[in-house]
């Protein structure tokens, strides 16, 4: 419209000057866009990094939390790599010669069942919930001297899913939050002397919040052995 | 207090007792059922076990409101079984009984060890009755009269 004007000295000459103004303005707001799309075009893989490393690390931090709870004495007492469970917070080994039994659940004339019921008998000391069992031997969380295992290979076999029943990251945050005897940690009852066991280092909410920050990160594990 | 029905030998028994009552003392005090015994008190040493559900039991430390309507068997009534009988019937013929005190136990622990496992070996044994302590030292035959009753049932 501009060229025009100028070919045929019409009335939008008086316009002209105005109408370069805006020129240079959008001229300049291109150009600006231009650089800036330019720029973050460069800057984007930094960026997208950036965004991966920190999801990550957040993700790292949260399995460190989860990690806390599951090395606490209510969870890894049946987490061991022997036959025997635990009991206590020194966690000593299991007594009455307590067995793992082939399914985990003793061995007939002395299963877990034999004492332990659907529910806490706060009364005489005995610990319940429903399906009371040892975690399977491939998700052992202490070495064979009752030692736990480090963060990195807690994460690696928790995340293993030829070890961990095909749970994949939201499958174990769904067992985190609802299993019964994972929920049991938080409701664990009296000791025989009457005080209360105690409890893991986290509440049961801030465990599941920290689960799914680790599944939304990917369920990264830390570095090394 | 508080009211419970109980199957107890297949009979339907009402008690009336502190829903905290150890399964143990409402069998013993209640029902008068004396076979059972106190040991521990804290299922140590198995000589309360009886079957709940078919499972061997420490009757010491399941308090009665735990137990609902799950069929209870204590040594009065394990001898109705044919396992149970043969059980018996073995303890007998090897004489395995020195003071008694804990053989109740040992053999409601048999019993459920035949049950799942016709033909149980040593280790077997060892595994399932390693909760039943004996002071009077009758291992050896306990695991021969096992070894006898299966011998009979299979």
């Amino acid at each position: 419209m501009l060229l025009r004007s100028r070919r045929t000295g019409s009335v939008f000459d008086q316009a002209a000057p105005n109408a370069n103004r805006i020129l240079r303005s959008v001229t300049v707001i291109l150009v600006a866009c231009g650089a800036g799309l330019l720029l973050m075009s460069f800057a984007s893989p930094q960026a997208r990094h950036g965004d991966r490393a920190r999801t990550r690390t957040e993700g790292l931090v949260a399995w460190q939390q989860v990690y806390s709870v599951l090395t606490s004495p209510r969870c890894i007492n049946c987490h061991t790599a022997t036959n025997y469970p635990q009991q206590g917070d020194d966690r000593r080994r299991h007594f009455a010669n307590v067995i793992r039994g082939p399914e985990g659940k003793g061995v007939a004339g002395l299963n877990c069942a034999s004492c332990h019921q659907e529910t806490n008998a706060d009364s005489t000391g005995v610990p319940g919930g429903h399906n009371w069992h040892l975690a399977p031997l491939s998700m052992r969380w202490q070495d064979l001297n009752d030692e736990p295992l480090s963060s990195v290979a807690v994460c690696r076999a928790i995340t293993d899913q030829s070890k961990n029943h095909h749970l994949d990251g939201p499958g174990l945050l769904k067992h985190h939050e609802d299993e019964a005897l994972v929920r049991w940690a938080w409701q664990p009852g009296r000791r025989p002397d009457g005080t209360m066991r105690t409890l893991p280092p986290l509440t049961h909410e801030e465990f599941v919040a920290a689960t799914r920050r680790w599944v939304e990160a990917g369920t990264p594990c830390p570095p090394g052995r | 207090m508080a009211t419970y029905e109980l199957n107890v030998n297949g009979q339907r028994k009402q008690v009336n007792v502190d829903p905290t009552t150890p399964l143990l003392w409402v069998l013993r005090e209640e029902l008068k059922l004396t076979g059972t015994k106190y040991g521990c008190g804290i299922s140590a040493c198995g000589a309360c076990t009886v079957h709940v559900a078919g499972i061997a039991t420490r009757s010491c430390v399941v308090p009665v409101s735990l137990i609902g309507d799950r069929p209870i068997v204590t040594i009065e009534g394990i001898g109705n079984d044919p396992v149970g009988r043969a059980v018996q019937d073995a303890w007998v013929e090897k004489d395995v009984v020195q003071c008694g005190y804990c053989q109740s136990g040992q053999i409601m622990s048999a019993v459920a060890l035949l049950k799942t496992t016709a033909r149980p070996t040593d280790a077997n044994i060892e595994q399932s009755l390693g909760g039943n302590l004996c002071r009077c030292g009758t291992y050896v035959r306990i695991r021969e009269a096992i070894k006898r009753a299966s011998g009979q049932l299979t």
